[in-house]
């Protein structure tokens, strides 16, 4: 268990870090998927299957399929490669890795000042544990969860909605144009008279003429 | 022999089983291409295969030979990491869900207590086989192949681990083993017929079986997410699919229809019996239906499938309480 452990670790840090240093961003998310898998395998490690499985069909299984259905939509070619690889200049990530190395010696003084009693290979947790706690005491943590889902929905319906709407609008205010152009026309026509009084020579000709020939 | 002892026993009767599931999947898979053309063809009225050997029986033979020397062409302009990894995780994922399948009794890979989660993970992992290959053949049908494939499956996927949901409450467990046992008397389909429905209908989905071909559509996709593929990775693909129909077939079995239970006949008879049932209904639809336009499938999914699934949990949940509140 623990060599299960301390080797799907690793993979999951080298891999994370090929997600941070890759420049081609749908390798990188080939990797994220790689890491995700090793953390579920560290949850199993831990005897912790629920959560494991959880991990895979959640996070590798959908959530991660969303991202590589978008990145993949937006057809990334060799600019993107090149463009990810000017930001990876020294210059561009010096600072921020100072500043999380500071973070991460203080992790690793915390984490060598506390106790070890907590082992690598627990004992396993049953998913009829993970329900038990989940559904007892932090009930109203589910809840509020559930409300915020909920909430993130309706959100979603509405703006895949609001598009329809628009495009109703918008065809309303189209009729709305032309209706009101052919009323301007109209206006104009009525309004301007004199065009049609004046009679030039011609016209008058050709006036006559019809009429003449609708006598005849 | 100090070294024999009985734990050596145990664990190499162990990898001997998962050999012989293994090989029986795979060449189970492999002669359903043959199967299901003459199946198909017989529905049809015509012959079907039939030149090669006796009644046709080595077309198998004939089509594999044809696979493994057939060029195995890698076009130019895809993208050869991700072009030779979607083949072997769409073979690979739908192989090792076998795992959790209790064959018999005594036989069977593995019996996690996640059993069925299991299953659900790898069907999860499935995903991106069609969708790696749909963008590393850089060919736009190959990629709305793709698209079409992954939405349709992230949508089945949702309910038809909630279509299993029922029979998880009703057992208490995971674990197909205990899911099988618990079925002695009466098989799950009787009170989990919506169950079953969703299920059968999220399964032929998930394997993008016809009537939900959709992702492979040859009218209008000219073969979807495979068509830069040829020889074996090709062939990965196909019977990657074949296997993907045993397993759900098996699947059906172990959940709703009492696994190994049956009268007078031993126990892996009646498996084999009610697998290659199923199998043959997966051929039928093919034979039988046509295909539904892409936005009525997800239409379907959505708006009638999924609130099945949860009124059946709902209704389930409530009878297991009515029946027995203390537990």
């Amino acid at each position: 268990m623990q060599i299960a452990f301390y080797l799907s670790g690793l993979v999951a840090i080298l891999a994370t870090l090929r997600v941070v240093t890759g420049t081609h961003p749908v390798h990188a998310l080939l990797y994220l998927i790689v890491s995700l898998i090793a953390v579920a395998m560290v949850f199993f490690a831990l005897g912790a299957p629920f959560a494991g499985a959880l991990e895979i069909i959640v996070y590798a299984g959908a959530i991660m399929v969303l991202f590589v259905f978008v990145v993949m939509m937006l057809n990334l070619g060799e600019s993107a490669v090149e463009q990810e690889r000017a930001w990876l200049q020294p210059k561009a990530w010096v600072g921020p890795a100072v500043l999380t190395a500071i973070l991460l010696i203080v992790m690793i003084v915390t984490l060598a000042s506390g106790d070890y009693s907590g082992s690598i290979s627990g004992d396993p947790l049953t998913a009829k544990m993970v329900g038990i706690s989940l559904f007892g005491p932090y009930l109203v943590i589910v809840e509020l969860a559930a409300m915020l889902l909920l909430a993130a929905l309706v959100a979603a319906s509405h703006l895949g909605r609001s598009e329809a709407h628009d495009e109703a609008d918008l065809a309303r205010e189209r009729q709305r144009e032309i209706n009101g152009q052919r009323e301007l026309e109209e206006q104009t026509r009525r309004t301007a008279p004199p065009r049609e009084t004046r009679q030039t020579p011609f016209d008058a000709a050709d006036k006559d003429a019809g009429t003449q020939e609708g006598k005849a | 022999m100090s070294w024999w002892t009985p734990q050596v026993e145990a664990v190499l009767i162990a990898m001997v089983q998962a050999v012989v599931i293994l090989l029986a999947v795979v060449v189970f898979g492999a002669v359903l291409s043959m199967v299901e053309r003459r199946l198909l063809a017989l529905w049809q009225d015509r012959y079907g295969p039939n030149r090669v050997g006796p009644f046709g029986l080595l077309q198998i033979a004939a089509d594999m030979l044809k696979i493994f020397f057939k060029e195995d062409w890698i076009p130019p302009f895809a993208d050869r990491t991700f072009f030779v990894l979607a083949p072997a995780i769409a073979m690979a994922s739908l192989l090792l869900s076998f795992i959790v399948i209790p064959i018999t009794p005594g036989w069977g890979v593995a019996d996690l207590n996640i059993g069925i989660l299991f299953f659900f993970a790898m069907a999860g992992i499935n995903v991106y086989a069609v969708l790696f290959a749909g963008w590393a053949s850089s060919n736009k049908y190959a990629l709305l192949g793709a698209l079409r494939a992954s939405a349709q499956t992230l949508s089945y996927e949702v309910f038809m681990g909630l279509a299993v949901m029922g029979i998880v409450a009703m057992t208490g467990s995971f674990n197909m083993r205990d899911i099988v046992n618990a079925q002695e008397n009466v098989w799950f389909i009787i009170p989990q017929f919506f169950g079953f429905c969703t299920f059968i209908i999220a399964g032929i989905a998930v394997t993008h079986r016809h009537p939900f071909d959709q992702p492979e559509a040859e009218q209008e996709l000219a073969d979807g997410y495979h068509i830069e593929y040829s020889g074996m990775k090709w062939g990965m693909f196909f019977v990657g699919e074949y296997i993907g129909i045993v397993l759900m077939s098996a699947l059906l079995v172990t959940l709703f229809f009492g696994g190994w239970h049956g009268p007078l006949l031993p126990p892996i008879v009646w498996f084999l019996l009610k697998t290659v049932f199923f199998v043959v209904l997966f051929v039928l639809l093919r034979a039988a239906l046509p295909r539904p336009r892409y936005d009525k499938v997800m239409n379907f999914g959505w708006k009638v499938c999924l609130p099945l699934t949860l009124v059946n949990l709902l209704i389930t949940g409530a009878m297991i309480l009515l029946i027995d509140p203390a537990t």
